[in-house]
């Protein structure tokens, strides 16, 4: 049967089993546009605003279903747009792929009108990337593009489309399995790395397992929270691991890292085994590397050999998917005649002493919002079923510390790229992905205006999801670096002249809300979160407030900022904020 | 991270590559490079007897920690089929560099290059009457060595291949 490379671009979508692609059309994908209303039926498009948005949301899809998500834009500035969202869903390990329309073959390389070389851009940031030289190859590449995304360490696949490759015709053969000879993940582990591992848990007095976002991608949920249960080993998770093991399970000692918990970071200190599993050993995680975990022997279970001593040398490396190198331990632990409990005992009892002394905590007030006091209160009022999705800055590590991440993938943040502006538009990912489910977007002002165009998308296709900005008229993560370590030159990091939000979300048709009184907060969240349309909720919190723990850049985790500083130019900066205003 | 990176001396190693006979996948190997900082002393490239498949030889410099990344990244590529750190492999091998040196071969270094050349068994393989152009191959010391003393003579222009670089013995870097 011949196709045109527009229709086959569909059939090969529907055939591997995608359920929407997120898009923008322009003058170079026009063909496949003009062609969609005949596959309308079997997969959704989702029209976004700015293609950046559309890559985020096939990221925020992914991070929520595990499945490969897909966006779908033009050449040139299509492209290039997407590049913020291709290299976020990268550094994170998202299986995004996107498809760029590319001007006809022939003008490649003419400086032709909406032209960019978005392979050669993309190269740095992609897992793989294709420029497809003809319609006959669109099938084959096409599948090995998803393969690609969503098999071993996953991570965002670009397929460059000229316009003559997708308006012209050729036979169509749809391969029935992926043969690439220069890609063979290894998934199981090795059996003596996996023995060498049991007898180092079985030696340990003082064992740590801190798992990361790998967990999440393998779906290795139950596993590790069996793993933890059956050697009695504290759990710590990453940012991007949150929710892969239970935030309410009695193991979970919190997130570690820069601004990790007391007891996870000194956990990580003092342990004498760290487990680590699907997590990358990222600067913000370990701090100064010589101080991190300085007198432990190391277990690192990931799919990707390079991630294996990159930034810490480890002593028990294993190559493998997480899920299937766990269940491999699981059995190996089996013939191991060990009162876990017993032997871990002393050491789960120093580490409920630092919960107990060092919790998460805040100044409370009745008189001011406090930002911690808006996630708490999201989370009692969910109780850990709604999916987070966040912004980039302090309203995230909130989001990461105060809520307890209960479910796998859950929560959707981006950790490694950081990209301000991912949220929201990852949340219309995550609601088109789970319809019933409530979404909620914990943003800041700041980063909510990177991509508020997206309101739009929402209004139209009805997506309930809630925005709630956590509202402090700074740029807050950098007004708070400012604070500590600039001796408080809040240099170009105050935003206070903002856009009315209440009446913004009401200029999309979008129902907009403020909260102002901490009386008022709960409330006005329940009703937010009952009401049936989407939602932008702007709560105004305290302007000053700093995450905390905190590590500063570089230093040792073990040396933590655990309490708000005072010192005396307190009242000199007050004096200089604004009032969060509406330009007149 | 200091720490770790810094471990150990600086090293040269050799490694051979077998790659997708494909536009961009050289793109792809000094992208890979140049993100991540490593440096690329020499690089030659040539078709496989099965023209789907290019060979590369690549030498490289770092501490051993940044080696043994190098060829991790390098295995991450799609495109790469196949990795050998011929330095790191224990494995006896060859290695190979052709040079071409066009020299200045006026009055007395005329002679002076015939002779050199003659030494260090290269090839004239061009003449004028004030340039010769030498081809030489060898291992690095051989033709460090032919270049420098033809300094005294006048170099003029200095072509280097790159390193092409083959294991010793009945052992051969296939694909499996």
């Amino acid at each position: 049967m011949k196709l045109k490379g527009a229709d086959m671009f569909w059939e090969v979508l529907i055939k591997e089993g995608v359920e929407v692609v997120f898009g923008l059309p322009g003058g170079a994908v026009i063909n496949i546009y003009d062609s969609y209303p005949k596959y309308k039926d079997k997969v959704k498009h989702v029209l976004v605003r700015h293609e950046q948005a559309a890559v985020h949301a096939a990221d925020g899809y992914a991070r929520s279903t595990g499945k490969p998500g897909v966006a779908l834009v033009t050449s040139g500035p299509g492209g290039t747009n997407t590049v913020t969202g291709i290299a976020t869903a990268y550094m994170d390990s998202s299986p995004v792929v996107v498809f760029t329309g590319q001007v006809p073959t022939a003008l490649i390389g003419n400086d032709a009108f909406q032209e960019a070389d978005i392979v050669g851009i993309t190269r740095p940031c992609t897992k793989h990337n294709y420029l497809v030289k003809s319609t006959a190859d669109l099938p084959r590449i096409i599948k090995e593009a998803l393969y690609i995304a969503s098999t071993g360490r996953p991570g965002p696949v670009l397929v460059d489309m000229p316009k003559d490759v997708i308006v012209g015709e050729a036979e169509f053969v749809y391969p029935e399995s992926v043969k690439r000879r220069g890609y063979n993940p290894n998934i199981k582990g090795h059996p003596a790395q996996v023995k060498k591992a049991v007898e180092a848990m079985i030696k340990a007095e003082r064992p740590l397992i801190y798992a990361g976002g790998g967990i999440n991608w393998s779906g290795a949920f139950d596993e590790l929270k069996k793993l933890a249960e059956t050697i009695h080993a504290p759990v710590t998770l990453t940012l991007m691991g949150l929710g892969a093991f239970p935030g309410d399970h009695p193991l979970f000692i919190g997130m570690l890292g820069m601004h990790g918990t007391y007891a996870a970071n000194m956990a990580v200190t003092e342990c004498d085994l760290l487990i680590a599993i699907g997590a990358r050993f990222d600067d913000r995680v370990t701090g100064k590397v010589e101080d991190f975990a300085p007198d432990a022997v190391k277990i690192h279970i990931d799919i990707d050999p390079a991630s294996i001593s990159k930034n810490v040398v480890v002593d028990i490396p294993i190559v493998g998917d997480a899920k299937v190198v766990l269940n491999q331990i699981l059995d190996e632990l089996k013939k191991a005649d060990v009162d876990w409990e017993k032997k871990h005992r002393r050491w789960l009892e120093r580490i409920n002493y630092w919960m107990r002394e060092y919790p998460l905590t805040y100044e409370r007030s009745d008189q001011v919002i406090k930002p911690q006091m808006v996630v708490e209160t999201i989370y009692d009022l969910t109780q850990g079923k709604a999916y987070i999705c966040t912004e980039v800055g302090q309203h995230q590590m909130w989001a990461a510390q105060f809520y307890k991440h209960k479910y796998p993938r859950h929560f959707i943040s981006s950790g490694g790229l950081g990209t301000m502006g991912f949220g929201f538009p990852a949340a219309i990912g995550v609601q088109v992905a789970h319809p019933d489910a409530l979404v909620i977007d914990i943003a800041g002002d700041g980063s909510f205006q990177m991509n508020l165009q997206e309101l739009a998308t929402v209004a139209q296709y009805n997506l309930p999801v809630k925005v709630i900005i956590i509202n402090n008229g700074y740029l807050g993560m950098v007004r708070q670096w400012q604070q500590l370590f600039f001796d408080r030159v809040y240099s170009e990091t105050d935003i206070s002249i903002q856009p009315d939000f209440v009446k913004l979300a009401e200029a999309y048709g979008i129902r907009g809300m403020r909260v102002e009184k901490p009386s008022e907060l709960k409330t006005a969240l329940k009703e937010a979160f009952e009401y049936k349309g989407a939602v932008v909720v702007d709560v105004r919190v305290d302007r000053e407030e700093n995450v905390l723990p905190m590590v500063p850049a570089g230093a040792s985790v073990r040396q933590m900022i655990l309490t708000e500083p005072k010192t005396d130019t307190n009242g000199e900066a007050l004096k200089r904020m604004r009032p969060i205003n509406f330009p007149s | 991270m200091a720490d770790n990176r810094n471990n150990g001396e600086k090293q040269r190693h050799t490694i051979a590559l077998l790659v997708e006979n494909q536009p961009g996948v050289l793109a792809r190997i000094a992208t890979l490079f140049s993100a991540k900082g490593y440096n690329i002393l020499s690089v030659s490239v040539g078709e496989t007897i099965d023209p789907e498949i290019s060979r590369i030889t690549l030498v490289t410099e770092g501490h051993p920690f940044i080696i043994e990344q190098i060829v991790k990244q390098l295995r991450k590529l799609i495109d790469v089929i196949k990795v050998l750190d011929l330095t790191a492999s224990g494995e006896d091998y060859v290695e190979r560099e052709l040079v071409l040196v066009k020299v200045s071969a006026r009055g007395e270094a005329r002679a002076e290059a015939m002779r050199i050349a003659q030494i260090f068994r290269g090839n004239i393989v061009d003449v004028s009457p004030e340039t010769f152009v030498i081809e030489f191959t060898g291992n690095e010391g051989k033709i460090n060595a032919a270049l420098s003393l033809l300094k005294e003579c006048g170099i003029r222009e200095v072509i280097r291949t790159g390193k092409v670089a083959v294991l010793r013995g009945p052992k051969s870097l296939k694909i499996s």
